[in-house]
């Protein structure tokens, strides 16, 4: 499903006049349904890797291969910014640790814009948003709230929602249960038990190895730049 | 899957000046965006850019950079010095739309493309009511029948918000958010594919701000329009656009995915513009 090869990326910090290496020669494989984690120190590289692929940081070096059902096996180091909307409207999927909420947007609203960026109906966006809010246990009181004023954890699950709803073929995961309680993190695990069973590639980066147990196929180790396929 | 751009603009220049050897020539790199020697001013200076059906591309830079002479090119208020432009839904994309003449621009301006200006003085006759501001696009548009142009009118302002009861008053007596919105139906009544936006929200407060902005987001997304947003403000184009365009001294310094541009910025002066982000 996706193949990376010798993926390189430093910043070039014009002030400073330096470059920052952040990945040297990152390659790793997943195949289509199966879930990789990513496992490392904090600083290693881990976002980096999530990042690059997602196209929100430029690599310098390497390949990126992704099989794609609009383009065929596509590089996404050298896709087109065009491609790449494309690709994040309708195949990939990004969470992150952090909400990005759009002014005076409901959590219903913002959950729905998902789904109607994907061309479904007003009626089936709203049917899908609400049984996503109900599932991440996002009180029915706070759904036409803005989200800004939402707690921590609240914010993490309709982060999670927004993404899960629209059913990417390779989702990946920054960290999204960093500050969530168990029971919020039981939650997400069956969202993406769910959504591996049917058939979404998944990266992870999850500081809780515990959560990762059983859930991931395939661990990266950051220090050893090695993937190990876990029985 | 390739996509054709609903608009193609291909090494667009403006300059004030005649020039002279020190700053003629393709490979010229200027310090400013004048020539030291002939002070020749560059505004904008080999802008390419593509935009696609139902895109939002941004275009921030500092003041002076050349953003809003190259939305006022684009609109055919200012004449450019060189440069093609090409717009699918005129002549299939066959014909530059800046060589043409006066009035097949006027035809270009009323019909497939819409402007809303940072100061609605520009854009609206302040003295006729609101009503009659945009059925003045109608009829440049050559539209003649006044019930219909009428019922557009309301249509557009009761679609921006603006109470019909107020429909006949001259934008002269509305709020500054008021105008824009105004602005905004306006451009909008031709049903043109292709919106340019220069600076809307600047200098009205954030609530106000937040109701323009999210006005746009719903025309976008229901109209499905082309639109070129310039702002200065990085958190208005990072709400708004897919890709973004970097402009400095007249030229364009970087362009790519907005998150891109604003998370991984390459360029010094991309840099240092986003880490003056508050």
């Amino acid at each position: 499903m996706i193949t990376v090869e010798n993926l390189r990326k430093s910043f070039t910090i014009h002030h400073l006049n330096k470059a920052l290496p952040a990945l040297q020669g990152v390659s790793l494989h997943v195949p289509e349904g199966s879930f990789l984690g990513i496992v490392g120190k904090s600083g290693s590289g881990k976002s980096t890797i999530l990042k690059s692929i997602y196209r929100t940081y430029e690599p310098q070096d390497g390949k990126i291969l992704f099989q794609s059902e609009a383009f065929g096996t596509i590089d996404l180091v050298q896709a087109t910014a065009r491609e790449i909307v494309y690709l994040r409207k309708h195949e990939i999927g990004y969470v992150s640790q952090f909400l990005n909420v759009m002014p005076r947007t409901t959590a219903l609203e913002l959950v729905e814009q998902s789904l109607l960026d994907l061309g479904v109906s007003k009626e089936e966006a709203t049917t899908k948003a609400q049984q996503a809010l109900r599932h991440f246990d996002i009180d029915e009181s706070l759904w036409n709230s803005y989200p800004n004023m939402f707690s921590g954890g609240e914010k993490l699950r309709l982060n999670i929602a927004c993404a899960v709803v629209k059913e990417p073929r390779l989702l990946l995961l920054d960290e999204p249960t960093a500050s969530l309680d168990h029971s919020s993190k039981l939650k997400v695990r069956e969202a993406i038990e769910k959504l591996k069973a049917n058939g979404t590639t998944l990266i992870g980066i999850f500081h809780d190895l515990e959560f990762m147990e059983g859930l991931c196929d395939n661990v990266f180790h950051m220090a050893k730049m090695q993937q190990k396929e876990l029985v | 899957m390739k996509e054709q751009p609903i608009l193609q603009i291909q090494k667009l220049s403006k300059q004030y000046g005649k020039g002279c050897i020190h700053c003629q020539g393709e490979h010229v790199q200027l310090e400013k965006n004048f020539c030291p020697v002939c002070k020749t001013v560059y505004a904008c200076r080999d802008i390419s850019f593509e935009l696609y059906r139902g895109e939002i591309l941004g275009i921030v830079g500092e003041s002076g950079s050349g953003k809003s002479t190259l939305m006022k090119s684009l609109y055919f208020d200012e004449q450019i010095t060189s440069g093609i432009g090409l717009l699918e839904d005129y002549e299939n994309g066959t014909a530059n739309i800046f060589e043409q003449s006066r009035q097949q621009q006027r035809l270009i301006r009323n019909t497939i493309l819409g402007m809303v200006y940072q100061n609605p003085m520009l854009g609206l006759n302040m003295d006729f009511s609101s009503m009659s501001n945009i059925a003045e696009k109608q009829i440049a548009a050559g539209n003649r029948h006044v019930r219909n142009m009428e019922k557009r009118s309301l249509e557009l302002l009761d679609h921006v918000n603006i109470p019909l009861f107020r429909s006949k008053e001259a934008p002269r007596n509305f709020s500054g958010g008021m105008q824009q919105r105004v602005q905004i139906a306006k451009a909008l009544s031709n049903n043109p594919p292709v919106l340019l936006l220069d600076e809307v929200t600047t200098g009205l407060d954030l609530s106000v701000q937040a109701d323009v902005l999210d006005l746009i987001k719903s025309i976008q997304r229901e109209l499905n329009i082309s639109m070129i947003v310039v702002s200065h403000d990085l958190a208005v184009i990072r709400m708004l656009a897919d890709r973004t365009i970097v402009m400095l001294n007249g030229q364009i310094i970087e362009h790519g995915l907005t998150d891109q541009v604003l998370e991984d910025p390459q360029h010094a002066y991309t840099q240092q513009l986003v880490y003056s982000l508050l």
